[in-house]
């Protein structure tokens, strides 16, 4: 079974300084980017980014204004998408609304010329992947939207591509549900292993499925690294914003200690970690985790007032306002009053520094 | 979006764009014939008239008698679209938010008039309007320019009071507002912006209602595209100049109703609202 | 049976059982919009095909008979198909490859705005101007003969080709516009997606776009058809409405309105309507064939 529908070996794939432009607006400002065979990567960014074109670049649906991509060492961004062969999965679906599922999924496998036998074995085993037997001679229109979803993912891997595309996927389905298309997806990939690129604005999803995480800002890169990697060490306050570090203070670097830096922030000194190189006197902005940054009785933290509460299961999580206007998200291990003048300790070891640009 | 560079293509590209191009010069130029004569003082056998001139709107004016022409014309085509208003609307409304036996019959019934080209209801209708001697009056035009009004306002204000969540009138039910305040406060200012294009659209519509018009229309109740018809088809007797005069009061008269209701609907929907909903009956 | 027991019960008041079937104060507000099309539209159709089968003499299907042994009528119908026909089949046919390009025009304000002038003012206006653009020394016979195609003016108007040119002109932008509101209707990823699983333009288009397209087609086909049938004001302005360009509506007015013989007259209105409901069931009948459904994708 895993023979049958895996995919062709597809190569390394390699983009190089990839542009796109809409009129005077730059939607992809120069994208590096090398995915070995195999790899599962998501790209992970706000809308707007440039992640939705970057993923319509390597389909072919929009040309390049600059760059190059290339597959195996061969230059594919002058192929038409449909001489690309690639599986896309869009956010929509783009089921074809007049053929049935069978239909639907051979339609890749018409287009190749695979016909007969040859093609309903082929389609079974797609749907046998996404677990949709019996459903072949319904229109999409009669099924629910995770069985159109599932009917899209089959679609697009029955025709063994080297690479699968897929746009948001989940975007349309409910909570529950996504959960599961979500194990699914990374399942049907261990199976076939092909090539992946995963657009998602959802870190959640990123981080539990990816193999790496390109997070992507304002038409370029911001980091490329493993879940974990972007989980412990973001290497740019977006990146952290992105993977949860919600409070953000000003500050200044006092003097460093070893791998820490002691930093003024708050109206207090803190032990923090430098995500970069820094010398006494920088200017940073200090990025803290609300689970990290503790609500405790003293006065040797950042003092703030609490705004409001709420219990999460075993801790209350809350937001407060420093002295100067700060919004701290913290954690504490009982419930406090709104107006409640609290002192809030940052661990150090989570704790980030990012220098400011000058 | 995809776009294919090969020659094929581009030369297949071009070949539409070149249809496109052609047609809409073509139809520019049927405009601008008419315009260009309009002002033009004798225009035989040279690219643009010999010299310019306003007068023949002054002459056209006189021998087409376009004042009482006007006045009749906008006489009828407000009638109609109050009439049509008033009847399409409260029709609408209760189609759009009931459910009844005979409904796919009644819906029938204000999908045909649109369906069936007016020339060939117009005979009977216009046969009958005058056994019962209406034909040729001011009320017999109106009549039979009512029959493709209304449906239409139906048509297109279905849809519309459909997208207004009837939760919006419960609530306003539940605040104690009564039936007049309701409808005064809560359903007519709602309901407006979709009366107005639909009451824009049967506007144009029936200022460029031929066929019905002429069938039914006096020597007194006849609207201005009539008294066109009837100028050209005796084109002998006047100046033709005189009569692309009036062609341009007749165009500038439409087009300017036109360009209120574009600022309200998207051209296609001038040829689609009413007629896309076909599909589905 | 249950409702048989809840009668014998107690019977809700006459009124309750209306509103439960949907009849209610406010359906009441559809009488008003039904009985003005009871009557001016339908009592005026019974009227008149009572009157078409009451002649002033003869049988019962005198009219009938006079319409169809006398050529001078009954070759109208042809000298009608013979414009419709080949008119719509053009008008639509241009109007697919067309909408597909304007699909993809970020401005199709413009166009579409300058397309729905002529399907605005309708067909006297453009008879009026056709008559002077294309005749003899009109601006389209002077750019042909500057180009060098034409040596002598051709004869345009008062003709058949007159009267093509004026359905072509208002007909082609309704059966675009109309075409390009059924295109537009589908997703676009859907085409996306055929890319991507390999389908070349021409497949898209058979496969994909056509099928769907095919109902709305369908539509715009009778509606485009319908209305080239029953032209008038262009076929007597700009045709030879004693010769070629004799319509079936021509006919049916001249009873009516020239020899006052009405009885006549909605004879031939009713044929009339008879040869378009014959056409449209045609390409109505073929609707079962194609899909029908949604096209704007299928978002759960």
């Amino acid at each position: 079974m895993a023979d049958e529908v895996a995919s062709k070996e597809g190569g390394r794939l390699e983009l190089v300084g990839v542009r796109r432009a809409f009129g005077a607006y730059n939607a992809l400002n120069g994208i590096d980017l090398a995915v070995e065979p195999g790899e599962f990567i998501a790209l992970l960014g706000p809308s707007g980014c440039g992640k939705s074109t970057a993923l319509n670049c390597l389909a072919g649906l929009l040309d390049l204004t600059g760059g190059e991509i290339r597959l195996a060492g061969k230059r594919i961004d002058d192929l038409q998408p449909e001489a690309r062969g690639f599986g896309m999965v869009f956010q929509s679906y783009a089921l074809f609304p007049h053929l049935t599922v069978r239909k639907n999924v051979g339609f890749g496998l018409a287009m190749q010329g695979v016909t007969g036998a040859e093609a309903n074995r082929r389609i079974e085993q797609a749907l046998a992947l996404v677990r949709l037997q019996g459903q072949e001679d319904k229109l999409p229109g009669q099924l629910s939207g995770g069985q159109q979803q599932r009917v899209a993912i089959a679609r697009a891997v029955v025709i063994r591509p080297p690479l699968v595309l897929m746009d948001e996927p989940l975007s349309n389905l409910d909570a529950k549900l996504r959960l599961e298309m979500r194990a699914e997806i990374r399942g049907i990939h261990d199976q076939i292993g092909a090539t992946t690129i995963y657009v998602t604005h959802d870190q959640d999803e990123a981080l539990s499925l990816a193999d790496r995480i390109v997070v992507m800002r304002e038409g370029a890169i911001r980091q490329i690294g493993t879940p974990q990697d972007l989980y412990e060490r973001p290497s740019h306050p977006d990146v952290a914003e992105f993977m949860g570090f919600r409070t953000r203070i000003p500050g200044k670097i006092v003097f460093l200690n070893g791998d820490r830096a002691v930093v003024e922030a708050g109206g207090t000194r803190l032990e923090a970690m430098p995500a970069g190189p820094l010398t006494a006197g920088d200017r940073v902005t200090v990025v803290i985790r609300p689970e990290d940054l503790v609500a405790e009785e003293g006065t040797d933290g950042i003092a703030a007032t609490v705004d409001s509460i709420e219990y999460r299961g075993r801790a209350w999580f809350g937001l407060a306002t420093g002295a100067d206007g700060a919004r701290l998200y913290f954690r504490a291990d009982r419930p406090l009053a709104r107006g409640h003048a609290i002192s809030l300790k940052p661990v150090a070891e989570r704790t980030l520094l990012f220098r400011d640009a000058a | 979006m995809i776009r294919d560079q090969s020659l094929a293509a581009r030369l297949w590209r071009f070949a539409v764009w070149a249809v496109v191009a052609l047609f809409v010069v073509n139809l520019i130029g049927v405009i601008a014939a008419v315009l260009v004569n309009s002002f033009g003082t004798r225009w035989l056998g040279t690219w643009l008239p010999a010299a310019w001139t306003t007068r023949w709107y002054f002459s056209a004016w006189r021998e087409f008698q376009l004042t009482p022409v006007l006045i009749v014309t906008f006489e009828i085509v407000f009638t109609v679209v109050v009439i049509s208003g008033l009847v399409g609307v409260t029709s609408a409304y209760a189609l759009a938010r009931r459910d009844f036996p005979g409904k796919r019959l009644v819906v029938l019934a204000f999908l045909l008039p649109l369906l069936v080209p007016p020339l060939t209801y117009g005979i009977p209708l216009a046969t009958l309007l005058y056994r019962i001697g209406l034909g040729g009056t001011f009320w017999g035009v109106v009549a039979a320019n009512l029959v493709p009004a209304v449906p239409f306002v139906v048509l297109v204000m279905i849809p519309f009071i459909e997208q207004i969540d009837p939760r919006v009138e419960q609530a306003a039910r539940v605040f104690g507002a009564s039936t007049t305040s309701l409808f005064a406060r809560i359903l007519l200012p709602l309901l407006l912006p979709g009366m107005l294009a639909a009451l824009l659209l049967v506007l144009v519509r029936t200022l460029a209602m031929f066929e019905l018009t002429f069938l039914t229309a006096g020597p007194t109740s006849q609207t201005l595209v009539v008294a066109l018809y009837y100028a050209v088809f005796a084109s002998g007797v006047r100046a033709p100049q005189s009569i692309d005069a009036m062609a341009v009061v007749y165009m500038v008269t439409t087009l300017f109703w036109l360009v209120i209701a574009l600022q309200f609907v998207n051209p296609t929907q001038i040829v689609a609202r009413a007629k896309q909903r076909t599909a589905d009956a | 049976m249950a409702a048989a027991a809840q009668g014998v019960m107690r019977r809700p008041p006459l009124r309750k059982r209306l509103a439960a079937r949907g009849l209610d104060g406010t359906t009441l507000l559809v009488l008003p919009g039904i009985a003005l099309m009871l009557a001016l539209f339908v009592y005026p159709f019974a009227y008149g095909f009572v009157d078409s089968i009451t002649p002033r003499e003869g049988p019962w299907f005198a009219n009938y008979h006079t319409f169809f042994t006398d050529p001078f009528q009954y070759r109208t119908i042809a000298a009608t198909l013979w414009l419709a026909l080949p008119v719509t089949i053009i008008n639509v046919v241009v109007a697919i490859p067309i909408a597909f390009r304007v699909r993809l025009m970020r401005r199709q304000r413009l166009l579409t705005t300058i397309l729905v002038l002529p399907v605005t003012l309708g067909t006297v206006l453009v008879a009026d101007g056709l008559l002077n653009f294309l005749g003899p020394q009109g601006w389209f016979n002077r750019t042909l003969m500057l180009a060098g195609i034409l040596g002598a003016p051709l004869k345009l108007t008062n003709n058949y080709w007159g009267v093509f040119a004026s359905l072509v002109i208002t007909g082609f932008p309704f059966a675009f516009l109309l075409t390009l509101s059924y295109v537009t209707g589908i997703d676009p990823a859907v085409e996306q997606a055929a890319a991507t699983l390999g389908a070349r333009a021409r497949q898209r288009f058979t496969r994909i776009f056509l099928p769907l397209l095919l109902p709305g087609l369908a539509v715009t086909f009778c509606l485009s058809f319908v209305q080239a049938f029953s032209v008038f004001p262009s076929a007597v302005l700009l045709g030879a409405p004693a010769g070629s360009t004799r319509v079936i509506s021509i006919a049916a007015y001249q009873a009516a309105f020239e020899q006052y013989d009405h009885s006549l007259g909605a004879a031939i209105a009713i044929i009339m309507g008879l040869v378009q409901l014959v056409i449209v069931l045609a390409i109505l009948g073929l609707r079962p064939l194609f899909y029908r459904g949604p096209v704007a994708g299928t978002k759960g």
